[in-house]
């Protein structure tokens, strides 16, 4: 190569975006914080935080809830010293009532939970022992190893194998408004994404709860499973020890002054770890259940960016670098 | 353009050389004046005849150890013309060399096994497996051994790419063709094929096969010329010898047979001790006997030798190893700190078993029914307990568990990304067009590739002069012959233009460089030696052409009419005096062992070279006996001031001897380099007594080396004073600029130098590394007593300048500019005494107090002495910069070594961590580079610490939710994706482009250095502050989706999501904060993290035999999600930025104020706006 042409070759580098990259020179922005920038981000962040979490606590009370824990309530009284043997002879009925008075108007529809307490469904083992796979594809599969101790009763694979399966949740109830039944939708209380490709269509119960110790619900093994919106319910295991499962939704409004009678069959043994079971009728809207911490958080997060946007201020005002 | 990679400049094969070859013979390579020649000459008359050929005279350990019989265990021996009889017993090596670490079958479990070698990749191996033990299986089998199979087969795949290439050269190589002695001709033979004890011929400007004893050359005499660049870079040529028992054999005619016993193949290049038996004679042979594979013959027609090593049994091959590895400092630090995060891993683990424990006591009755435990298997005829193997057990299962799923909290891909980033660092070191070096085509080289980021924190660097400093080009600038001044300043004549020539044959010859004349001195020369100063002056140039090791070769031009004199040897001082002679008429045009040919002013002359004592660092002086035209004897001598004056006849003539010692002094003071040139004519039993015992010296079997010394010094005596000569080592470029430069950044400059205490103080002032403000303190004495007292002397005096003015300037802050600076200048002699013993102490305490060191008159070893002073008191890194075989084992000492690869060979480059064209890089590389990296590596550690164990407490917290099962919401996938895939990229994006400062502002504010020296980006309290910082983050990440979602329907799968999604959100902006430069590179890393890893969650969550199904989708909908989120990110990241604010708004450091001049001061006006900086540390850590 020759004296000129590498020359020009050289300046034709300098231009090239490969040059400024390998000398480090690319086109680069470089922010410095100074204070009018900072004063300005603190002050967006307040004026944007506050409303925000005005907004969500506002719409966090106007969520009505009624809650009522029926544990104790229900065990007959002569059985309150020893509940488990309560839960566990089958020969004393298990039927219950709970009186609910509305004290706010509730607006349709008015989501029924079951909440639990106390109840570790995210217990390492409790979490490992299902099949999805099998919840797909039915008996024929057989990798179900982790549904141990739950993977087959006398020789017999169970379908849906598996602690959480086994443990099913199985109060029920029924809730009378007045004299007339308070119709309740129990369909869809599953995610629709589950149903349609996570438990299978033609996958039916089979074995289930044969064996000498039942842990919870029974199955229509004539429904396939993913008709079985309790068990979906039930098998999106819960992220916290405390927690509320959707049991179905009323369709009507309720009026304050309204009283509902719930009938419920206290089935669904926790009294032998001493868990709480709780009955929750609430309506609800975009932001979910009532909780009120989400807003507060906000107001005090958007509140003490205004309150160091102000200091910094006033620090930049007295002593200006 | 170079075409190679970065990575293939980092990785590729050097023959480099290794650190006990390295180590081998400063002694003989000293260069302060002419460089040793290799051969010892004796004759038995004035005729040129047979002559006999020593090994090195001055290397008289090496040659007093090839005298030593050597035991036949220890020898190889090899049947000359015999190769069967030579290996019976199969023994030695062929010749097909394998470089490739692998073949196809042994690569796997090979490579496995190397890249086990390192202990991050056991640490994840060991947790790999404990993951398969199904009472522990955390992480399913695939999910566990995934980040371990991708680091594997990266590493693999880069390893066998480079093994490729190198089985490709093997191949070439060794199919590449050699003339073998087969049947009594030579036959053409693959290199691979060729075996010990054949005879090989070799041709001009062919490659050695292997390592070779000479046998006879073209040369009458048995002369060889080689070049070794291959070797060890050097491009001058080297000459080895044939003996003269084995010169006159013809292998295609006669049989020729004997018996070579050598040493034990080993990898020092410069040593070889054998004996020979040929005809029933013994021979000893040196290291000047053999040839070495890689060499290439020049200058002669043809070479015939006898294998005596081959294969990977060669000394190149054995030197086939790469550079030394260092630790950082920085990673050194780091090392301390990943054992709190052990310690901290620990407790969190222990944290989470004495949990478990407790639980599972208070709950031991209720195990069996608990529904989330079911303990029994009621299905069994027995009743069995499923999967729970007791207390203590289930403890101590608990307990490695949670060490499997809090196993990033120990940042082991912080290794990995370190890596990649230093690779990516010295990629654009590399590249620097300012680390250029046009002239010798030269880019900055990284050799050690763990050290990038120490090049922030140097405090001391130890310079080389010659070559370093300055450009060893040497130039002859001025002479003083019999006490008259020539100084070539004065002007130059008009017919100089192309120097001088001459003309033999119609053809012009001439030498290669151009060299100014002095007028005066040129027509003293032209006019012959009838007069007085004529005769003088031919003497003179007599002796510069003649008393050297110079080897002329002829180089032809494309003009047909002109040819070249290109003087080839390894000292450039004599290649100046050559050059200097040959442009006053007095050419060297040919030499052989027994005359040489000199041109002078026309007139071509034919010398006998009676005798040559070669240079030594004890005589400082070499000596040429030459048999003149005219009959007579004369011997000439070359040498240093100190040594030649002692040798000088003072009787005669002394107002010369004065003139030229007061010439001497002028011209070392102006910085030259001077050599003084002695002459003494010999009588006939002088020459006689000389020769006889030169004889017996050099037949010795014992102390040959001493014994010839010992005549050389009988001879050099008595001499008369033809004159001196000065030659001009000229001074980099840029190299005053440089150190004032980096005496600013706050670094202590020390120059060690074999050069003479004026020559070593004027370099020191044209440098400026010396200024005239400075109090000097000199150090030379010859006595340990004396070294002790002038160093209390000079303890005391320099604590009475510094603190005096220390006390005048108290209250200023410019306190660190006003002290008056004092230098040390140190010689040799008085280390001698200093070194190694208690007076140590004394020098450290003194240097310290000085702001320059200068020492001169130092040994190679000395230098390392020196460095290993300041490595072994201060926790301060020390640099040192060198470009010669002297500076090995400085450069092998300092922390970080900084090779030039300039005219000495690339020895130094070879010992190196770094090495580049010209000292003035040296500025870019510490000041740019080096603050660079070490603010991005710093920066770097920290983040990763953070990032990792952001996510691990998130983990953490979430198990205390969970009955302390070391059950997690998220998902497993992407805990193991999260260092992996969803973090890893960003920050070494940022590692290797995040620019603090612009190159500009850290040059013109060199005092930015400093924020290296004051740990500024990587220090304990910045790492507390990190973890302090890193447990809030984690608890906001955590605890607000908790409460927000507290006692709500929602599922693990989902939440799980929200705290992937939150945390690596959060960890990639907290990064964008903190970035200081965003380019698009910058961009595309940080927001494509975070896109990548919603795409993975979500095509995580689009499986549907994963528990987490669709979950995404499903939270996602919900408008608390996003106020969680966006929550998180707000809270989790105000007190960091508050704090940063604070603390650049009322404790800025110097890099924040210089960032915002950067940024607020137009360019023109920046100029003049001086930015104040923290004063420097000048006192050491201890």
């Amino acid at each position: 190569m020759s004296e000129t042409n590498s020359d020009r070759q050289r300046r034709g580098d300098r231009e090239s975006a490969f040059y400024l990259f390998t000398q480090q020179r690319l086109p680069a922005c470089k922010p410095v914080l100074t204070p009018p920038w900072v004063i300005t981000i603190y002050f967006l962040v307040g004026f944007i935080f506050v409303p925000v979490g005005l907004f969500t606590l506002r719409a966090s009370h106007s969520v009505v809830e009624i809650e009522e824990r029926y544990d104790i309530e229900c065990v007959p009284s002569q059985f309150r010293n020893d509940k488990v043997s309560y839960i566990q002879d089958d020969s004393v009925p298990k039927n219950c009532s709970l009186l609910f008075k509305v004290d706010k108007y509730m607006k349709a529809p008015i989501y029924i939970y079951y909440q639990l307490e106390n109840y570790y469904q995210n217990h390492r083992r409790y979490v490992r022992s299902r099949s999805d796979q099998q919840l797909l594809h039915g008996r024929n599969f057989h990798g179900t190893s982790y549904c141990q101790p739950l993977e087959s009763s006398n020789n017999r694979p169970i379908v849906p194998c598996g602690l959480i399966a086994w443990s099913l949740f199985n109060d029920t109830f029924t809730f009378i408004r007045g004299k007339a039944l308070l119709k309740v939708n129990r369909t869809n209380i599953a995610w629709k994404s589950d149903r349609d490709h996570k438990f299978g269509k033609n996958v039916y119960p089979f074995n289930f709860q044969n064996g000498t110790w039942i842990g919870g619900g029974k199955l229509n093994p004539r429904i396939p499973l993913s008709n079985q919106e309790d068990l979906i319910v039930w098998m999106r295991i819960s992220a916290l020890p405390s927690f509320r499962k959707l049991y179905g939704r009323i369709e009507e409004d309720l009026d304050v002054g309204d009283y509902v009678v719930v009938q419920l069959m206290n089935d669904y043994n926790t009294y032998s770890f001493g868990g709480k079971k709780k009955l929750v009728l609430s309506t609800s809207n975009w932001l979910g259940g009532k909780n009120d911490f989400l807003g507060l958080a906000y107001v005090f997060v958007g509140s003490s960016s205004l309150t160091v946007a102000i200091v910094f201020m006033l620090l930049h005002l007295r002593s200006q670098r | 353009m170079d075409s190679k990679t970065p990575v293939e400049n980092l990785y590729s094969i050097e023959p480099a050389l290794s650190s006990s070859s390295r180590r081998s013979n400063f002694s003989a390579h000293s260069k302060s004046v002419g460089r040793s020649s290799i051969r010892e000459v004796s004759f038995s008359d004035l005729g040129p005849k047979p002559v006999k050929y020593g090994s090195r005279g001055a290397e008289s350990e090496t040659y007093n150890m090839s005298q030593k019989e050597i035991n036949d265990e220890d020898a190889r021996l090899v049947q000359i013309n015999d190769p069967v009889k030579t290996n019976e017993r199969f023994e030695f090596a062929g010749n097909s060399i394998r470089t490739g670490k692998y073949s196809v079958l042994t690569f796997l479990p090979r490579n496995l096994f190397e890249q086990f070698h390192r202990v991050a990749y056991i640490y994840f191996l060991v947790i790999a497996v404990l993951n398969q033990l199904p009472q522990l299986a955390v992480f399913g089998r695939f999910a566990s051994i995934l980040p371990l199979a991708i680091v594997l087969l990266v590493t693999a795949v880069k390893d066998a790419y480079e093994d490729y290439r190198r089985h490709r050269a093997d191949k070439i190589e060794n199919n590449r063709l050699a003339s073998v002695l087969v049947n009594h001709e030579f036959q053409q033979k693959k290199w691979k094929d060729i075996q010990v004890g054949e005879i090989i011929k070799i041709h001009a400007n062919e490659t050695i096969p292997c390592d070779i004893v000479l046998l006879s050359t073209c040369d009458p005499t048995g002369v060889a010329y080689v070049q070794t660049i291959n070797l060890d870079g050097e491009s001058n040529l080297k000459t080895r010898y044939a003996k003269q028992e084995t010169l006159l054999k013809i292998p295609e005619k006669e049989n020729v047979s004997g018996l070579i016993k050598c040493e034990k193949p080993n990898r020092n290049i410069y040593g070889f001790q054998a004996n020979m038996e040929v005809d029933g004679k013994r021979v000893s042979l040196g290291p000047s006997n053999i040839i070495l594979r890689g060499c290439e013959l020049k200058n002669t027609t043809w070479a015939i030798g006898v294998a005596v090593y081959a294969g990977r049994e060669t000394k190149a091959m054995l030197n086939n190893s790469g550079a030394p590895s260092k630790r950082s400092r920085l990673e050194t630090h780091m090392n301390l700190e990943i054992i709190f995060l052990s310690l901290f891993l620990t407790a969190l683990c222990t944290v989470v078993s004495v949990c478990a424990a407790v639980w599972l006591r208070r709950h031991r009755d209720e195990l069996d029914y608990l529904p989330f435990y079911r303990r029994k298997d009621f299905y069994e005829e027995e009743e069995d307990n499923y999967n729970y193997y007791g207390w203590g057990l289930e403890i101590v299962f608990t307990f490695l568990m949670s060490v499997i799923v809090f196993q990033i909290m120990i940042p082991i891909s912080l290794y990995i990304s370190m890596e990649l980033v230093r690779v990516g660092q010295a990629y654009f070191m590399i590249r620097d067009t300012q680390m250029y070096d046009e002239p010798s085509d030269s880019r900055f080289q990284c050799r050690a590739l763990n050290i990038n980021e120490d090049l922030g924190q140097i405090k001391y660097v130890f310079s080389d002069k010659t070559g370093t400093l300055t450009e060893n080009k040497m130039e002859f600038q001025c002479a003083s012959v019999w006490g008259v001044d020539y100084n070539s300043g004065k002007g130059s004549s008009q017919d100089q233009k192309d120097g001088y020539f001459v003309e033999v044959d119609g053809k012009i010859l001439r030498p290669k460089m151009v060299v100014k004349t002095d007028p005066e001195l040129l027509q003293f020369a032209r006019s012959g030696k009838d007069t007085k100063e004529g005769s003088h002056v031919h003497d003179f140039f007599l002796a510069l052409a003649a008393c050297n090791t110079i080897v002329p070769l002829i180089v032809d031009t494309p003009d047909p009419t002109l040819k070249l004199i290109d003087y080839q040897g390894e000292s450039p001082d004599e290649q100046a005096l050559v050059y200097a002679a040959a442009a006053y008429g007095y050419m060297l045009i040919e030499r052989t062992s027994g005359h040489i040919v000199i041109d002078i002013q026309g007139e071509r002359q034919r010398f006998n070279v009676l005798g040559l004592h070669e240079f030594d660092s004890d005589r400082k002086r070499m000596s040429v006996i030459l048999g003149l035209p005219n009959k007579s004897v004369k011997v000439f001598v070359k040498g240093a001031d100190t040594t030649m004056f002692g040798v000088t006849d003072r009787s005669l003539n002394t107002s010369i001897i004065r003139a030229t010692e007061a010439h001497l002094h002028s011209y070392s003071s102006i910085g030259l380099r001077t050599l003084v040139i002695g002459m003494r004519e010999l009588s006939t039993s002088e020459f006689e007594e000389w020769h006889s015992a030169f004889e017996v010296a050099s037949n010795a079997l014992m102390g040959r080396a001493r014994l010839l010394r010992k005549v050389a010094t009988n001879i050099e005596s008595n001499l008369r004073i033809l004159g001196a000569s000065g030659i001009e080592d000229k001074l980099q470029e840029g190299v005053p600029e440089a150190i004032e430069s980096l005496r600013t950044a706050g670094i202590k400059v020390w120059v060690l130098t074999g050069d003479k205490q004026e020559t070593a103080i004027s370099i020191g002032y044209s440098s400026k590394l010396l200024t005239s403000k400075m109090t000097q303190i000199i150090v030379n004495r010859n006595s340990k007593e004396s070294c002790r007292k002038s160093l209390e002397d000079a303890i005391i005096m320099s604590k009475k300048l510094t603190t005096m003015s220390g006390n005048t300037n108290d209250t200023g802050r410019t306190l660190g500019a006003s002290l008056t600076p004092v230098a040390l200048i140190i010689d040799g002699t008085s280390l001698v005494y200093i070194l190694d013993c208690e007076l140590e102490e004394m020098l450290f305490e003194l240097a310290c107090n000085c702001s320059v060191v200068l020492c001169c008159r130092v040994a190679p070893l000395q230098k390392a002495g020196i460095v290993a002073l300041v490595k072994k008191r201060t926790s301060d890194m020390t640099l040192a910069i060198g470009d010669g075989a002297n500076d090995v084992s400085m450069i092998q000492m300092a922390d970080v070594g900084v090779g030039i690869s300039g005219q000495e060979g690339r020895q130094a480059v070879m010992a190196s961590d770094f090495a580049m064209g010209q000292f003035r890089f040296l500025v870019t590389l510490l000041l740019v580079h080096g603050h660079w990296n070490y603010q991005r590596m710093g920066y770097m550690i920290l983040y990763n610490f953070y990032k990792n164990a952001v996510f691990v407490l998130v983990l953490f917290w979430y198990v205390l939710f969970t009955c302390f099962t070391l059950s997690t919401a998220i998902n497993e996938w992407s805990s193991v994706l999260y260092s992996v895939i969803y973090t890893s990229v960003p920050t070494i994006v940022v590692g290797i482009l995040d620019k603090d400062l612009n190159r500009r502002t850290l040059l013109k504010y060199p005092q930015l250095y400093g924020a290296g020296h004051r740990e500024e980006c990587y220090n304990k309290r910045l790492f507390w502050i990190t973890m302090i910082d890193t447990v809030w983050q984690s608890a906001v990440i955590f605890f607000i989706p908790l409460l927000a979602y507290g006692g709500s329907t929602i599922d693990a799968s989902s939440i799980g999501d929200l705290w992937t999604l939150a945390v690596v959100i959060l960890v990639n902006l907290h990064l964008a904060m903190d970035v200081i430069c965003w380019n698009w590179i910058t961009h595309a890393a940080i927001w494509g993290s975070i896109v990548a890893t919603v795409i993975c969650v979500i095509i995580i969550d689009a499986i549907p035999s994963l528990v987490g199904y669709w979950a995404i989708f499903q939270i996602a909908r919900t408008g608390l999600f996003w106020l969680c989120l966006l929550s998180i990110i707000v809270a989790a990241l105000i007190p960091r930025f508050v704090v940063k604010v604070l603390y650049q708004f009322y404790t800025p450091c110097d890099v924040q104020i210089a960032r915002e001049a950067e940024k607020f001061q137009p360019r023109s006006e920046s100029a003049a706006v001086e930015v104040e900086m923290n004063p420097i540390l000048n006192q050491p850590r201890p």
